[in-house]
């Protein structure tokens, strides 16, 4: 009876860390499983690694939505985090579903991979609930050396080792200016805490600060791959192997704008002024970019790499709002890209006859004839991407070009509704290579794991007009966190 | 606190200069040489501050571990050093261009530079204050506390790294005959030796 105070007065409250706390339990077992098993194992790693991921997903669920720190303050679980890491567990989850069939005709299916991406989730969550600069970065370079390793994967793939290598160099870069920057807020505020950096900021800034956020957000623009910081990506998409760049393009980018908005949204709150120009300045600048220079691209993997440069410069356009409104319209953002991009590449992943995988354009020509299924999602897809409504990527683009109207932000918007009608034309070719040109010979059965990310992917693009007041709703208690 | 000063400003600008024939010295070994001498005066500069776990730390990890593989790396890899510089000329008047606006912008922020007085003064969160403690016992005493979830992650992060080496180098090369104890020690008689009668004038098949 006399122990039991004690124990509690050294342990912190640990329940907010559940989901955190079981992947990483869950990951070390598998990694004995795999360890003593062998590469028979890797069957049942990748099913341990859905079961941990989903579990973990319903622990976050169930996770009660107030705002709760522990750890000293270095771990927030609050509605926001909630959301993005159930966003980040659905993007991991539908990875490992989409990769099996992938790895199996590659022959480089080893059970290393679901374990580095069960990591790499653990880093992103650890990001998204990041109260202070330590944790942030901790959670960062979890995620980013688990993601270097798996875009060289296919090890013996020139590509994918030259992808690899490019993102852990650049990626080094980054860290470093990240970390340059924290060290700098660091030293003009005297802390590390969020907290405790929003009440430094509210007795007043200095030129260092200035500093210190610039290196910073250069260091987060290279995470989510906004331009300037974008040269790497669309190498990377190409050169890695294709579920890998799905992963890549989905959940790393959840970790990313939520690193973003918990930086620039909660620490930086009082100082919006310094980044304001900072963030419309990438938002327009990776609009732009990830619509003229997709325009050239004829491989399918570049094009989506452009189009996510794109798509950050939208959801961007809600961060440079800075109020509640603008945060609510980047969730519901990224709720609508998550299942965009997934469902495009559960599509691109079946294109495929025996062992060779097609990854052009012009292997979309016809496959309204010979996949009409495949081809109507794809089509759906690329409506809802072009932002046409009812489909989902409307909606998504609603929410933020009004946030940044209500504050002002007109020339913004306007921007952003111009590049995504010039965007609009390389999605709609694609519609246009598959119901209007010459088919080719067929290909093979869409994977069981590709058709389930594809069919609720489309679910959610195609239906979400019907109810968009959940969505809506989640998202707007999620901003509400922060403001 | 002359003898602190001296020693600051030797220690600083030792590390300035070796950090200066990094870049500039021709021959790759003597760049990491020159590196090492770097860290060594940082860990004096440390000294000088009062962390001497840091100091010692960057010494045996920075000097005794990085920067001698790093010289491995150098004098194993045949990289033509000579070679990359090339061009080093052509693109100097562009590049000292930009150099320079960059240092006039550097000089121009810090010359408007004003620290807090009261940053400089107290060093915030210092848990030696008041009690001598040693670095090693304050660093211990808050390690595995206050930064157990932070040290968690390092571990973490420290895992990734090894599963990335195993995942990224590790080879099953077929061919390649291993030594199986279990396999030598069970071997009997039976196995291994086999006993023929020869016929004469025929020989036996092996």
């Amino acid at each position: 009876m006399n122990a039991a105070p004690t124990l509690h007065a050294v342990l912190p409250t640990l329940s907010p860390l559940l989901p955190e706390l079981i992947l990483g339990i869950g990951v070390l077992a598998l990694i004995l499983f795999g360890a003593f098993r062998g590469e028979r194992s890797t069957e049942g790693v990748n099913v341990g690694a859905l079961i941990l991921l989903i579990v973990a997903l319903f622990v976050v669920v169930t996770q009660p939505t107030h705002r709760v720190t522990t750890l000293n303050g270095a771990f927030i679980s609050d509605a926001f985090s909630r959301v993005m890491k159930a966003l980040i567990l659905l993007g991991s989850s539908a990875t490992i579903l989409l990769s099996r069939d992938y790895f199996q005709r590659e022959r480089i299916d080893r059970f290393e991979y679901p374990i580095l991406v069960v990591l790499c989730t653990i880093g992103m969550m650890v990001m998204a609930s990041a109260n202070d600069l330590i944790s942030l970065y901790l959670g960062l370079e979890l995620q980013s050396l688990a993601a270097y390793v798996i875009a060289a994967f296919h090890r013996d793939d020139l590509k994918s080792t030259e992808a690899g290598l490019k993102y852990f160099v650049l990626g080094a870069l980054s860290s470093g200016m990240l970390l340059y920057g924290s060290s700098l807020i660091y030293g003009f505020t005297g802390t590390v805490s969020f907290p405790g950096i929003v009440s430094a900021l509210h007795a007043g800034s200095g030129f260092g600060i200035v500093l210190g956020i610039v290196f910073v957000a250069a260091g987060v623009a290279f995470k989510m791959s906004a331009v300037p910081f974008h040269m790497w990506t669309p190498d990377v998409y190409e050169g890695s192997p294709t579920p890998v760049t799905a992963f890549f393009a989905s959940a790393p980018k959840m970790a990313a704008v939520a690193m973003s908005v918990r930086v620039f949204a909660g620490a930086f709150q009082d100082v919006a002024a310094i980044w304001q120009q900072i963030i419309i300045f990438i938002a327009i600048a990776s609009m732009a970019l990830g619509s003229f220079a997709a325009i050239g691209q004829r491989n399918l993997k570049r094009l989506m790499a452009y189009s996510s440069i794109g798509n950050i410069g939208y959801a961007l356009i809600g961060l440079a709002a800075a109020k509640e409104d603008g945060v609510r319209g980047v969730v519901i953002y990224m709720v609508i890209y998550l299942a965009m991009t997934l469902g495009a590449f559960a599509i691109i992943l079946s294109l495929r006859r025996g062992r060779q995988m097609f990854e052009s354009i012009d292997d979309l020509a016809g496959l309204s004839r010979t996949h009409p299924v495949l081809a109507f999602c794809l089509a759906m897809m690329m409506f809802s991407l072009a932002g046409i409504p009812p489909l989902a990527g409307f909606f998504a683009k609603f929410y933020v070009f009004a946030a940044a109207i209500k504050e002002g932000l007109v020339t913004l918007a306007v921007i952003g509704v111009v590049t995504s009608v010039v965007g609009a034309f390389y999605y709609l070719r694609l519609v246009k290579v598959m119901y209007f040109d010459e088919p080719q010979a067929g290909y093979e059965r869409i994977p069981p794991g590709s058709a389930i990310v594809l069919g609720l992917s489309s679910v959610v693009v195609i239906l979400f007009w019907l109810a968009p007041a959940p969505l809506v709703a989640v998202a707007g208690a999620a901003a509400k966190a922060l403001y | 606190m002359t003898a602190a000063a001296a020693f600051f400003y030797l220690f600083a600008g030792l590390a300035i200069a070796s950090g200066f024939m990094v870049i500039a010295s021709r021959n790759p070994v003597s760049s990491v040489l020159f590196l090492i001498l770097a860290f060594v005066n940082a860990a004096g500069l440390f000294v000088l501050m009062g962390a001497e776990f840091l100091a010692m730390i960057l010494v045996v990890v920075y000097v005794g571990a990085v920067a001698v593989l790093f010289l491995f790396v150098v004098m194993m890899l045949d990289v033509d050093f000579a070679q990359l510089r090339q061009g080093f000329q052509r693109y100097l008047p562009v590049g000292g261009l930009i150099g320079a606006i960059f240092l006039i912008e550097i000089v121009l922020v810090v010359g408007s530079w004003t620290i807090d007085p009261g940053l400089v003064q107290a060093p915030l969160g210092n848990p030696t204050s008041g009690e001598s403690f040693t670095n090693t016992y304050a660093l211990g005493r808050v390690l595995y506390t206050e930064y157990a979830y932070f040290f968690q992650i390092a571990g973490l992060v420290l895992l990734v790294a090894m599963i990335g080496a195993i995942v990224l180098t590790l080879r099953d090369r077929p061919g390649v005959k291993r030594q199986n104890i279990a396999v030598q020690n069970a071997r009997t008689q039976a196995m291994a030796v086999e006993t023929r009668k020869v016929p004469s004038r025929q020989g036996v098949e092996v």
